[in-house]
């Protein structure tokens, strides 16, 4: 059994099949404390009932849970959600019917912990762009709209750890889009762990640092998004989307052309401008089926963007023999490639 | 005037017995209601059998039984005797006991069909938010069963005063003391007084029609289904 660390978020949890559920969890997480780290695994994988755990809504005598070395729960007892100090977003926002979003905002206000105060009234407004709607009630407000005010709600409780459900799981496609900016702002903004619990590979990607693969209540994979995009034979590199994501600094804008580039690792790639502004840090997803390989640098084609880059590992998919894995290394950046195996033949490509 | 002294006693009499009943009840049964929704004990199917039953015993097998409980040799009467209550049956305060048992399931079932209507989103989404059990019964779960308790209320009111059978069997007919509305209109009609039968019955006929318009109102402007739950 591990200890408790300092500033980590440790978690045990084993529960055991039952009679009326086949479903079993084990799994035993050493999460840092900073940063926002995804649970991420298809449903049914166990994600959100570690994030119940975690809360307190589930209780286990077999588990261990405790951040930076408080224990909330253990063999020895409980403590009961309401005195965690968490915020929780649920998929469907839970808001209170009965109150106006206001009212939503200032039951949790009242009740916040004084003794910890990372965001104010007027800038959790702002942050997720609420000030229209305060007095309407749930009901009157759109999915996405219900899903900002419950945002900010959980934050004004100034908790130290918070949880979302996947919160987005409950919106269509636009409302996604719509409310994902508020998402990245807030994961940027927060100075609090953030556990995020998703389905959607595009909005690890988009918003976190750490990730935790689940399959089946138990952990199949963990460690750095960017790195564990990189690698080939997990379980998501088997993705029809699988994808690396590059993260570095916006350094020429070109309006005639509607393009963007980005450096990072000493190479540039150039993409379609969207609202980013020059010394911004962004990240950007290369999905493997948009990469294709060369042997020499050749100018004469509608490709765009040529990075120098070496071959690190190759893999046959077990189910579709025509096609080729290929982990590529830019400087220190894995990219992956999905290609033919004929054409992986042809240009001879292995490990270098 | 066309009501006289006794009918007017009586009124009188039938919406003081409705208010006290429905009160108490309001009280009494609001705990026992979010036991009732929220448990999974066994003893919940016979507590909601027992709690439903005056609604298809007939109100005579309610009022003989209270009457031989209640009376002096009761066993509940002669414990009453002992610590020095006058005996129950043929007074007001045994006719609110009655009562009481009589409009429990048209109280009780409103509320606690409110309570599982709640569900448990809210209140784990305010125990998330450092709300204890408590306080998340009183400022999550009872302004959200408000509806619940409305109808409950007007059922709990309008079903008391309509009430005849227990009432006749444990409270008698004592004006002032214990003859109610419905009492007096029996009255009125052995004693071939009809036209004083009607008045008060129309009046009965009006009282129901707008405790029901209203009731169903309200019902629209909720969305909730709770209003009277199994009962109506």
């Amino acid at each position: 059994m591990n200890l408790p660390t300092d500033n980590m978020l440790c978690v045990q949890i084993k529960q055991p099949a039952t009679s009326q559920s086949s479903f079993s969890l084990d799994v035993d997480l050493l999460l840092p404390s900073t940063g926002v780290t995804a649970l991420f695994g298809a449903s049914g994988s166990g994600k959100t009932t570690i994030l119940r755990h975690i809360a307190g809504l589930n209780i286990s005598q077999h588990s261990h849970v405790s951040l930076n070395n408080n224990i909330w729960q253990s063999a020895g007892g409980s403590v009961p959600p309401h005195k965690r100090p968490i915020g929780f977003v649920f998929q469907e926002g839970n808001l209170f019917e009965h109150l106006t979003a206001e009212g939503n905002l200032r039951f949790a206000m009242k009740r916040a912990n004084t003794g910890s105060s990372i965001i104010a009234f007027d800038e959790v407004i702002e942050l997720m762009n609420i000030r229209g709607i305060l007095t309407q009630f749930p009901a009157q407000l759109s999915g996405g709209e219900r899903q900002r005010v419950a945002i900010a709600r959980a934050l004004l409780i100034q908790p130290q750890l918070l949880l979302m459900d996947e919160p987005l799981a409950a919106l269509d496609e636009t409302l996604k889009q719509d409310i994902l900016p508020y998402l990245e702002a807030l994961c940027h903004r927060a100075n609090i762990p953030i556990l995020y619990v998703s389905h959607s590979l595009d909005e690890v990607i988009r918003l976190a640092d750490h990730m935790v693969v689940l399959e089946k209540g138990k952990v199949t994979e963990q460690g750095a998004v960017h790195s564990l995009l990189g690698k080939l034979g997990t379980s998501f590199s088997r993705y029809q989307d699988a994808s690396v994501v590059i993260s570095g600094v916006v350094t020429k804008q070109e309006k005639q052309w509607g393009l963007s580039w980005l450096e990072f690792d000493n190479q540039t790639i150039a993409f379609k401008q969207g609202n980013e502004s020059i010394n911004d840090t962004i990240r950007l997803r290369i999905q493997s089926k948009d990469v294709s390989i060369t042997l020499s640098k050749d100018n004469h084609s509608s490709i765009l963007n040529h990075i120098e880059a070496i071959v690190d590992e190759t893999e046959r998919d077990p189910q579709d023999p025509s096609t080729i894995r290929v982990r590529l290394l830019a400087g220190n950046t894995p990219i992956l490639a999905k290609v033919t195996a004929l054409s992986a033949h042809r240009l001879a490509l292995k490990k270098a | 005037m066309l009501l006289s002294p006794e009918d007017l006693g009586a009124i009188w009499l039938t919406l003081k017995l409705a208010s006290l009943v429905t009160l108490l009840l309001i009280v009494l049964c609001t705990p026992l209601a979010w036991w009732l929704a929220r448990t999974q004990s066994w003893l919940k199917g016979p507590i909601n059998a027992i709690v439903a039953m005056p609604l298809v015993l007939p109100p005579t097998v309610l009022g003989f039984y209270l009457l031989l409980l209640l009376g002096p040799q009761g066993s509940v009467g002669a414990f009453l005797g002992q610590i020095g209550f006058s005996a129950l049956p043929f007074s007001f305060a045994g006719l609110v006991v009655a009562s009481m048992l009589y409009s429990l399931p048209f109280v009780v079932q409103p509320i606690q069909n409110a309570f599982i209507a709640i569900g448990t989103k809210p209140l784990e989404a305010a125990a998330t938010l450092r709300s204890s059990p408590w306080d998340r019964f009183l400022y999550v779960a009872l302004p959200l069963a408000k509806p619940g308790y409305i109808s409950a209320a007007i059922l709990g009111f309008a079903h008391t005063v309509g009430e005849f059978g227990v009432v006749l069997m444990i409270g008698g007919n004592i004006p002032y003391e214990t003859r109610v509305i419905s009492i007096q209109i029996y009255d009125h009609v052995e004693a071939l007084e009809y036209g004083q039968a009607h008045t008060l019955s129309l009046l009965m006929m009006a009282f129901a029609f707008i405790v029901l318009a209203f009731l169903y109102g309200n019902q629209k402007r909720q969305k909730h289904h709770v209003v009277a739950g199994g009962v109506l």
